[in-house]
């Protein structure tokens, strides 16, 4: 199956312009459907209810990507804009009937001003998948990005076959972060103490607010060194974990999450804050999608 | 090709020795306590941050040749391997290693790019790029310097196993000839990369190896640099 899906957000004339969507093209398994706010907004500090955002779903019109499928996803977000793109469910990688290796390429750009927030769900790479995935962003210099990227290798009790999932992020075209997961079957030593020391979900979450200043100091492990929030550049921090399972890892992504960038500036409760204390933001965030 | 084995024997003065290459936070915290762990770990290096110093080196040794582009097409290489290097203690260890290695290689083998490198203010450049340049003034080719940074990626950590758990060498050696057939995939495989955009080498990362160095840079007490 070959699919190619388009996205396209630009944001209306005037100080308090919406943003509203301006090309959407949906090829299955690649549906995309406009959405209204369900869940706790992703980076509270950057207060995009009051920002008119975009949000559109991503929802798969069909099984796989399966081995052969080629699919592919392009967005545009133009000034000023904002989108929150989520992704209804997890995807499920598995082999085709002729062995064959599938593709799922997304590509971004993130023109002046613009705010992308992509919450995919988690690949599950099943028995005897041969998946690439490569994800890559282009972002103006004061563009801001939340990208989160969540792989779990095999179903319960399974053994996963190979999947990459690649994370490129340029800023005008000069690279701020580029990393490649390479793991299951085809990928020796990944098991090992070096790569997930036995864990079957991977995953990080990207954040780059060129507003923020992070200092070069600001980088946080935790006891069991299981996960870490890592500087990126100048104003980007990234939140890098390894978990038991998907549920698991969510949750230390979300906690990384809630550790970035400076609160919100307005008091809780006001009009386009969300209300929330910080352990309700947590409890908010390890529940969404 | 004894250039070749001089910037492959451990006791080149370049200063690896001081550096584990994430052992010594996985001997803490994540068990490796006897040969078969450390087979375990230096199997998943090699085939992610091991190919990626393949590719960089043969990169970077490819452009060295050509005294037109060099200097920004190295430059250009260094941004790309900082960008896939996420720990900043990686990253500052992988710059003092390219360090000692440039001083180092400017002496053995005189070279105007490496005066350039060792001149610039600042940091000195990535470890797998100082490999490359230090491998094209030794005359040596990309294939060499994939190889050289392929085999660096394991031998590294094998040698401060020894000396963090007490290993039999002999036993650690043996599992470093065991490892043959696949440096030499991991480096055909980077060297292929000598003449690509610099964009599309690989990026292929150990999550665990950038939270472990991360943790082990908090430690107060500690045998290696990294």
């Amino acid at each position: 199956m070959e699919a190619a899906a388009e996205l396209g957000v630009e944001r209306a004339p005037g100080p308090a312009g919406r943003t509203r969507i301006s090309r959407l093209h949906s090829e299955a398994p690649y549906l995309l459907r406009p959405t209204h706010p369900v869940a706790a907004e992703p980076v509270p500090c950057w207060r995009l209810v009051g920002q008119a955002p975009a949000r559109v779903a991503l929802v798969a019109g069909a099984g796989g990507p399966l081995g052969g499928d080629r699919l592919s996803l392009d967005i545009d977000v133009g000034p000023g804009a904002v989108l929150v793109l989520r992704a209804v469910a997890a995807t499920l990688v598995l082999p085709g009937p002729h062995g064959q290796r599938s593709y799922a390429h997304v590509t971004a750009r993130v023109a002046a001003g613009g705010t992308l927030v992509w919450l995919p769900g988690p690949t599950i790479a099943a028995r005897g998948c041969d998946h690439h995935g490569t994800t890559r962003i282009d972002l103006a210099p004061d563009a801001r990005l939340l990208v989160r990227e969540e792989l779990v290798l095999g179903r319960t009790g399974e053994q996963p076959g190979t999947v990459r999932q690649r994370l490129r992020v340029t800023v005008a075209g000069v690279p701020l972060h580029d990393q490649e997961l390479h793991l299951g079957a085809g990928a020796p030593g990944w098991t090992g103490p070096a790569v997930t020391a036995g864990c079957a979900a991977v995953g990080s979450l990207l954040f780059v607010d060129p507003t923020l200043d992070v200092p070069a100091a600001a980088h946080l492990v935790d006891v069991d060194a299981d996960s870490a929030t890592l500087p990126v550049g100048h104003s980007g921090r990234l939140v890098t974990a390894l978990a038991v399972d998907a549920l698991a890892l969510r949750r230390r992504l979300d906690l990384g999450l809630c550790a970035l960038g400076p609160p919100p500036l307005e008091p809780a409760g006001a009009p386009d804050g969300d209300g929330m204390n910080l352990p309700a933001r947590v409890a908010a965030l390890a529940t969404s999608g | 090709m004894p250039a070749l084995l001089l910037l492959a024997d451990g006791r080149l003065p370049a200063g690896g020795h001081a550096h584990s290459g994430g052992l010594e936070p996985a001997v803490e915290l994540k068990g490796v306590h006897d040969v078969p762990g450390l087979v375990q770990f230096l199997a998943g290096r090699l085939t992610t941050v091991g190919l990626v110093a393949a590719a960089f080196a043969a990169a970077t040794c490819q452009v060295a040749k050509d005294p037109e582009v060099a200097g920004p097409a190295i430059a250009v290489l260094d941004q790309e391997l900082e960008a896939r290097t996420a720990s900043p203690a990686l990253r500052v260890a992988s710059r003092r290693l390219g360090r000692q290695l440039v001083r180092a290689g400017r002496t053995i083998w005189p070279h105007p790019l490496l005066d350039e490198l060792s001149g610039a203010v600042g940091r000195g450049p990535h470890q797998p790029v100082a490999l490359g340049v230090v491998a094209a003034a030794a005359g040596l080719a990309p294939a060499d310097a994939a190889l050289l940074a392929a085999q660096e990626s394991i031998a590294g950590p094998a040698t401060a196993a020894v000396r963090l758990l007490g290993l039999d060498p002999v036993s650690v050696h043996a599992a470093l000839a065991r490892f043959g057939p696949e440096v030499t995939r991991i480096a055909g495989d980077g060297a292929d990369y000598a003449t690509s955009d610099p964009a599309d080498l690989p990026a292929t990362t150990a999550p665990l190896l950038d939270v472990l160095a991360e943790h082990h840079a908090t430690w107060e007490v500690r045998l290696f640099a990294s």
